[in-house]
């Protein structure tokens, strides 16, 4: 078991994106890293009717005392995981403070009303700016354009679970989601979702 | 196999949803049948028991409905097997009919109706309250508080139902049933049930006897007996271990709460550092509530804030309890939702009871800078457009509301459709371009159409459509087409087959040829249902435009009784199509003229496809290849043949 610890007891995450990217096994397979390291871990999912189109979100506590709400309390978030830009924008409005460290994704997924031209999607250099005057820890990276160089764009959601970990801030390590993702997948793709976690790894230690 | 039960190891710890939790504590309970209708938030329990339905020899079905799902539950504890019937909430009201008989008639072997509430309707088209079902039908209600009690209440439930001889209701919420949490495990017991349906002993005896419900105008036989168990259950509840009181001997303010309502509870004490003074009072046991139990917290405090979702039962059921014993207990002040500190509608989360707790108990509370929650709120309203709820890319319903929406704009009759319970409730939005008009439960689209159809002699001259999906025409459409046919009702029914029960996430119905435990079953063949029927029935692909449409507005003219129209293409999201592109599609930049062409871009602008979207820069449409589905109905609406679709090889 790794020896650090959280400094706040729940330490509370949330991932975020839009339905069909991968969102739930994201959480799911955190939340079992925890649960091995010997955590008490409340993951609350949004999913059902939200999930066509809609945004998504996954709230996880992580406590060394019990169960907590599986809904985060507003402005609560001590880490922002977004697989989609405008969603960290959204999260950190609603869940975010000062000191939230905040991980996002870069490829936009346009809104059908962007695509119907009644509302516009901000550049994503501006939303990058905007971001970083409001908090001091973010950090974007091109997860879904290095999972289209591995031929499928899904494992952007591993990539930047990969990145999290590279973050080197929770008690978590390579092993514990080799562990968690043998649970979850074929055996015959255990070693594409490695090497997707190791390139995010990676793209945050650069 | 399935992590529910490949380690069984007595007190290991698993990350359970609230409703894997739920079939853990079955499973401990030694549980032999399960049935139920899929409805988010519910669907996953029973897809679980079909996973491991044969390790534990456990019988799993998708019923036809939540009432068939009852009936088949109860048949299994008449014959002295232990089992439950899982539904959302609005599938408690499918099933009242036979819930309020076999309540009267009581049951043998434990027998569990778990509820999956929605509060906040966030998967469906009301927030409907399952709690009063207990009140009324005179059943015992549990709401699970936690992840662990989810498990264990619902191992206890099963005793509980055996001691009572009575059916047991388990309400979870979506916040319970969709969360996970740590599970520590029990031992799971011996499977060796038999089963054996006893009927030779005395009318009214709850061990030999004929299971009945009702005497005629005797209800003293049946009716009383029947509410000594719900006294026997309040005894029990009495000293439930899963009702729990944490905090001052005398507190401030005693809260009192149960279900995913104690977790906000915990989180708003904690954050607002006031553990001493409050308690909170946390009841598993919601109805009948143990009235001494209850006595002797009311006496801890003057003030009571009762915390809960939908509609103030359990608040209503304390002040009941509260006005009986005023003379021990004291005068109270009620804080909860008839006061207004608790919205009357939508759900909870920590914030709302931390706003309400900082009224009652005067504190200054604020989670976030001013500056910073301004700051970000404008970032957020400026740069993060909303995202309405719309088909998927690739969705055969799409292309189905499409041909709708024309043809009756081309029939020009204003006619309308009446809409039904799947995806296609979307149909109502601009995503299925506003083309239903009703929308009520399961199968109302149809019986409401069936009744539009008869309304001629009153002048009406619209033509009457109706949608419903393959599932949805079992579950509940068949008893309106019936009718429609009978009587002659000059209706079209759209049946927007898409080979599953999809909005639930694809669970196999009575047209599938296989059940949810992988068995090959009888697929009933829907169109030759409607023929027997005697309805006129037609058949179309939806991806192919124009045959559909052209249809529609055959159909719309055909004035003969009641007409089927079977729109059959698999869901996006399915196993036969999900990931797999029939076409490649790309939009040729050369000939596509955007909002200069006479067509002002009706593919990002009407078809709203989330797959095709608008280049700004070069004023063109443009194919998001990642999200593309490939079914290629764009290119046959782009009038200048800019889009293109390649087949697959």
């Amino acid at each position: 078991m790794n020896s650090i610890n959280l400094d706040r007891d729940p330490y509370s995450i949330i991932i975020t994106g839009v339905g069909g990217q991968g969102n739930v096994m994201a959480s799911r397979v955190m939340g079992s890293m925890f649960v091995t390291n010997g955590f008490s871990v409340t993951i609350g999912e949004t999913f059902g009717a939200s999930q066509r189109g809609g945004s998504v979100m996954s709230h996880l506590r992580i406590s060394k005392k019990s169960s907590w709400s599986p809904q985060i309390p507003r402005g609560g978030a001590d880490m922002i995981v977004s697989l989609e830009p405008i969603e960290a924008v959204r999260v950190l409005a609603a869940y975010g403070n000062p000191g939230v460290i905040l991980l996002s994704n870069t490829r936009p997924i346009f809104p059908v009303n962007v695509i119907k031209g009644e509302a516009t999607y901000p550049a994503i250099e501006d939303i990058k700016t905007a971001v970083k005057n409001s908090i001091s820890h973010a950090i974007f990276i091109d997860a879904t354009e290095e999972a289209l160089k591995m031929e499928n764009p899904i494992l952007a959601n591993i990539i930047m679970l990969g990145a999290v970990i590279g973050l080197n801030i929770l008690p978590l390590e390579r092993d514990d989601f080799h562990k968690a993702i043998a649970e979850r997948v074929p055996h015959d793709k255990i070693d594409v979702n490695m090497d997707a976690f190791d390139l995010g790894t990676r793209l945050v230690r650069q | 196999m399935s992590y529910l039960i490949d380690d069984n190891r007595e007190g290991i710890q698993h990350l359970l949803m609230g409703n894997e939790a739920i079939v853990r504590g079955a499973l401990e309970a030694g549980i032999n049948v399960a049935a139920g209708y899929p409805g988010t938030p519910s669907s996953e329990i029973i897809e679980a028991f079909s996973k491991i339905a044969r390790d534990r020899n456990i019988y799993a079905e998708w019923s036809t409905n939540e009432k068939v799902a009852m009936e088949v539950a109860a048949a299994a504890s008449f014959a002295g097997l232990r089992s439950l019937c899982v539904m959302k909430q609005n599938g408690v009201n499918v099933a009242s009919d036979f819930l309020l008989h076999l309540a009267s008639s009581g049951t043998r072997g434990g027998m569990l109706l778990v509820t999956c509430d929605d509060p906040g309707a966030l998967s469906s088209v009301n927030e409907g309250e399952s709690r009063l079902f207990a009140k009324l039908v005179e059943i015992p209600l549990l709401e699970p508080g936690d992840f662990q009690e989810a498990k264990d209440l619902t191992k206890w439930a099963f005793d509980l139902s055996e001691k009572i001889r009575n059916l047991v209701m388990i309400r979870s919420v979506t916040r319970m049933s969709h969360a996970s949490g740590n599970v520590k495990f029990g031992s799971l017991p011996d499977m060796n049930a038999h089963a054996e349906y006893r009927f030779d002993g005395p009318l009214l005896d709850m061990e030999t006897g004929p299971m009945i419900s009702m005497i005629v105008a005797a209800p003293e036989l049946q009716h009383g007996p029947q509410q000594e168990k719900l006294k026997k259950a309040a005894q029990l509840f009495e000293d439930c271990p899963f009702n729990t009181y944490n905090g001052p001997e005398s507190p401030e303010l005693l809260i009192i709460t149960s279900s995913a309502c104690t977790l906000y509870v915990r989180e708003a004490v904690n954050l607002l550092n006031i553990e001493d003074r409050v308690g909170i009072l946390k009841l598993a046991t919601t109805w009948p509530l143990p009235p001494n139990l209850i006595k002797r917290n009311l006496m801890r405090s003057k003030a009571v804030f009762v915390v809960e979702e939908v509609l103030p039962t359990l608040e209503e059921n304390i002040k009941i309890l509260a006005a009986e014993t005023a003379l021990e207990t004291g005068i109270k002040t009620f804080y909860g939702k008839h006061s207004g500190h608790i919205p009357s509608a939508g759900e909870l989360n920590p914030d709302i009871v931390i706003s309400a707790l900082t009224k009652i108990l005067h504190i200054d509370y604020r989670p976030v800078e001013p500056s910073f929650e301004q700051k970000t709120a404008k970032m957020a309203a400026t740069m993060a457009p909303t995202r309405e709820m719309t088909f998927c890319p690739g969705c055969p319903h799409r292309a189905s509301f499409w041909s709708i929406h024309n043809a009756i704009a081309l029939d020009g009759r204003n006619g309308f459709v009446c809409g039904d319970i799947g995806c296609y409730v979307m149909g109502t939005l601009p995503g299925g371009y506003s083309t239903v008009k009703t929308l009520h439960s399961m199968g109302s689209g149809s019986g409401l159409a069936s009744g539009f159809g008869k309304l001629k002699q009153f002048g009406i001259e619209q033509p009457v459509l109706a949608v419903c999906g393959d599932s949805t025409f079992f579950h509940a459409a068949m008893p309106a087409l019936t009718n429609a046919i009978h009587h002659k009702s000059p209706f079209t029914l759209i049946l927007l087959d898409n080979n599953g029960t999809a909005m639930t996430g694809f669970q196999p119905h009575p047209g599938s040829p296989f059940d949810v435990m992988g068995n090959t079953a009888e697929a009933l063949d829907i169109e030759a249902i409607c023929r027997a029927m005697g309805g006129r029935v037609e058949i179309a692909d939806p991806f192919n435009l124009t045959e559909t449409r052209e249809m529609l507005n055959y159909l719309m003219e055909y004035k003969d009784g009641a007409k089927v129209l079977i729109l059959r293409q698999a869901c996006a999201l399915s196993p036969e199509r999900r990931g797999k592109k029939k076409f490649d599609v790309s939009v040729d930049e050369s000939i596509c003229i955007g909002e200069n062409c006479g067509c002002d871009r009706l593919c990002t602008r009407i078809f709203g496809c989330p797959g095709i979207t608008w280049d700004t820069e070069k004023k063109v449409s443009r194919i998001d290849t990642i999200i593309c589905a490939g079914c290629g109905v764009c290119a046959d609406i782009c009038p200048a043949g800019a889009i293109q679709k390649k087949e697959v090889a």
